[in-house]
């Protein structure tokens, strides 16, 4: 059963992608993406498109290779396999992706506002020596007042809430003018209203066309937030597609292995973490839902 | 109550000072200067200053206070060398000095490129050693305390014509070098992941930052001597990092610290006839220290005042004192 559900679900998540998609190319093409530390291989054939504006959520447990799969994605692993970004292999382009890592090595005492933060991701426009010009200062500006951060551009960096430095990453990210962002847990000891806010700037990259990989194991939201879901466990990709074909009890289980299990309750389903998770999360925030929840209206047959 | 005694007893003893000082401008500030020896100690101590204020930003910034004073120790062997060699012809210990620093700056990020060994047991290791293989090689030298001394806590007396050279060009090159890299400096210290996907040469500019590192030192080993080298590099940034939250302005009043110490250290050390290197050090801690003791007074100030909710207009998050741009 196992084996069956690795081979045959990533080509049926293709045709399940393939079927809505816009005719232009895609922003960001991923072709048998593989890629490891110290020779040591920790993804796997990784393959899938997305398309401008579009929002993908990756889902696995700590350890499936989500953040392995975005530093590969950046160039800071070495990789094997072809990304594209619009069409040209990412080398030409690297500005065009915009990472948000989960920092947690960063000096949050280091005397820098968040405009200086913000006008970092400039620095390959600006180039060597150079100081930054008008369309420097404009793409700072226009990066800080989408985040909704352009108020607070003078604050040292650590006087910002935990959600309010994401916004600012983002920025970051934006100023850089990448088409594609790359989003690492970014709701991790972040409260509902600073995880509401960072929602909302991603609905403003999604008017705008820019595609959003974010990396999540809240489920719950996957399931609402996402126009895809790329699911990963064991450096695998176990499934990409829309969010209703995607989401199904035998892909979660797959997916979270026997920390989570799903009972059919009427016409959905509900989700039951069958197993403490604190000592594989450094963040001490859970993979699934301790209680039992109804899963959202999507997942709903 | 007693607070403001005190304060203005120290007003009172400033307005005296300052009093005695104007009064007797030409006897204690300039007469110094009439002698070419004196006064070429000032412009390097000043030099000095002023470069290691610029470097030692990056220095706190990255938590290299233990590299820095390892740095300094490790450029014994070089110096050892050529003063075997050069019968007290100083600028030749500069270039001694100056290979020695770059190549332990090198040897250093070369040793801490990978995370295999942590880079404060690294450097404990190989720059421990190297001092001892200098000590080692001076202890040779027949009058051994008193030109081992000299090379631990400076001899600004002996600056040269030819020295004060040296220290102005290398100065001016490390300040350069500092102002070209300044946006890529800034980023590899606060985010090198970000810097590694925009594919920034990161393990470059590190390298180029210790070397800079490497040539302050060398630059000011003469002025306060290997021993009291990481003071300078660490107390003129530390003080200008109480006063801002921008790397720009922190280098600037770094080295306007730094100047002030070398300027003052120099007159104290003068009059009062104690060691250069000390006076300096010494001056730039007392600013630190009145900066520092001043923060924490206005920040209890802020706190009783905030107890009180006089500033409840204040929106929450916000520090008692935002510093201003």
């Amino acid at each position: 059963m196992a084996e069956r559900l690795f081979e045959a679900l990533p080509a049926d998540a293709h045709e399940v992608a393939a079927a809505d998609c816009t005719p232009s190319a895609p922003v960001l093409a991923v072709q048998n993406l593989s890629a490891g530390y110290n020779g040591k291989p920790v993804l796997q054939n990784v393959s899938f498109d997305v398309y401008a504006g579009q929002r993908v959520g990756i889902i696995g447990p700590n350890g499936a290779g989500k953040s392995t799969l975005f530093k590969a994605l950046v160039g800071l692993l070495p990789h094997q396999g072809e990304i594209s970004i619009q069409g040209a292999p990412c080398r030409q382009s690297h500005t065009m992706i915009g990472y948000v890592p989960q920092y947690e090595a960063i000096d949050w005492k280091f005397p820098v506002t968040v405009w200086d933060v913000v006008m970092m991701g400039r620095a390959r426009q600006i180039g060597y020596v150079l100081l930054p010009r008008r369309r420097d200062r404009e793409a700072v500006r226009q990066a800080l007042e989408r985040v909704g951060m352009w108020a607070l551009r003078k604050r040292q960096i650590g006087e910002l809430s935990g959600g309010q430095r994401r916004r600012v990453f983002i920025a970051r990210a934006l100023a850089q003018r990448a088409n594609v962002l790359l989003l690492d847990e970014p709701f991790t000891g972040v409260d509902a209203q600073a995880e509401a806010d960072i929602y909302e700037v991603l609905d403003v990259l999604r008017d705008e066309g820019i595609a959003v990989l974010l990396a999540t194991h809240n489920l719950v939201q996957a399931a609402t937030h996402f126009d895809r879901l790329l699911l990963m466990n064991g450096g695998r990709m176990l499934a990409f597609g829309d969010p209703q074909a995607v989401y199904t009890p035998q892909l979660l289980a797959e997916t979270f292995g026997d920390r989570i299990a799903l009972w059919r309750d009427g016409d959905g389903y509900v989700m039951v973490a069958d197993k403490p998770c604190h000592d594989h999360d450094a963040h001490g925030d859970h993979h699934a839902p301790a209680h039992p929840q109804p899963v959202p209206e999507a997942v709903r047959e | 109550m007693g607070s403001w005694m005190t304060a203005l007893g120290i007003w009172g003893a400033l307005r005296d000072g300052w009093a005695v000082l104007a009064a007797n401008f030409e006897t204690l500030v300039l007469e110094p200067l009439r002698y070419p020896l004196l006064a070429r100690s000032l412009e390097a101590a000043i030099v000095v200053g002023i470069v290691s204020g610029v470097v030692g930003t990056y220095v706190v910034v990255r938590g290299m206070a233990f590299f820095g004073d390892a740095l300094a120790h490790a450029i014994l062997p070089g110096v050892a060398f050529m003063y075997q060699r050069a019968n007290g012809r100083t600028d030749d210990l500069f270039w001694g000095g100056l290979v020695a620093g770059v190549l332990s700056a090198l040897g250093i990020g070369w040793l801490t490129r990978h995370e295999r060994i942590k880079e404060d047991t690294a450097i404990g290791v190989v720059f421990a050693a190297m001092f001892a293989l200098g000590i080692a090689m001076i202890s040779r030298i027949d009058n051994y305390a008193g030109d081992l001394s000299h090379i631990l806590f400076g001899q600004i007396l002996g600056v040269s014509a030819g020295d004060l050279r040296l220290i102005v060009i290398f100065g001016a090159l490390v300040l350069a070098v500092v102002a070209l890299f300044y946006k890529e400096f800034l980023i590899i210290s606060f985010d090198p992941m970000l810097a590694r996907t925009l594919r920034l040469p990161v393990e470059l500019f590190r390298l180029l930052l210790l070397v800079l590192i490497g040539v302050t030192i060398v630059v000011s080993l003469q002025t306060v001597g290997i021993a009291l080298m990481v003071a300078l590099l660490v107390t003129p940034a530390a003080t200008a990092n109480l006063m801002t939250h921008r790397l720009l302005p922190m280098m600037l009043i770094s080295a306007l610290i730094g100047a002030a110490s070398s300027i003052v250290g120099f007159y104290v050390s003068y009059h009062g006839d104690v060691a250069t290197g000390p006076a300096i050090v010494l001056t730039a801690t007392s600013i630190f220290l009145f900066v520092f003791v001043e923060q924490q007074i206005r920040q209890r100030l802020g706190f009783i005042v905030r107890l009180h909710g006089l500033r409840e207009t204040a929106p929450a998050g916000q520090p008692a004192f935002p510093h201003e741009h």
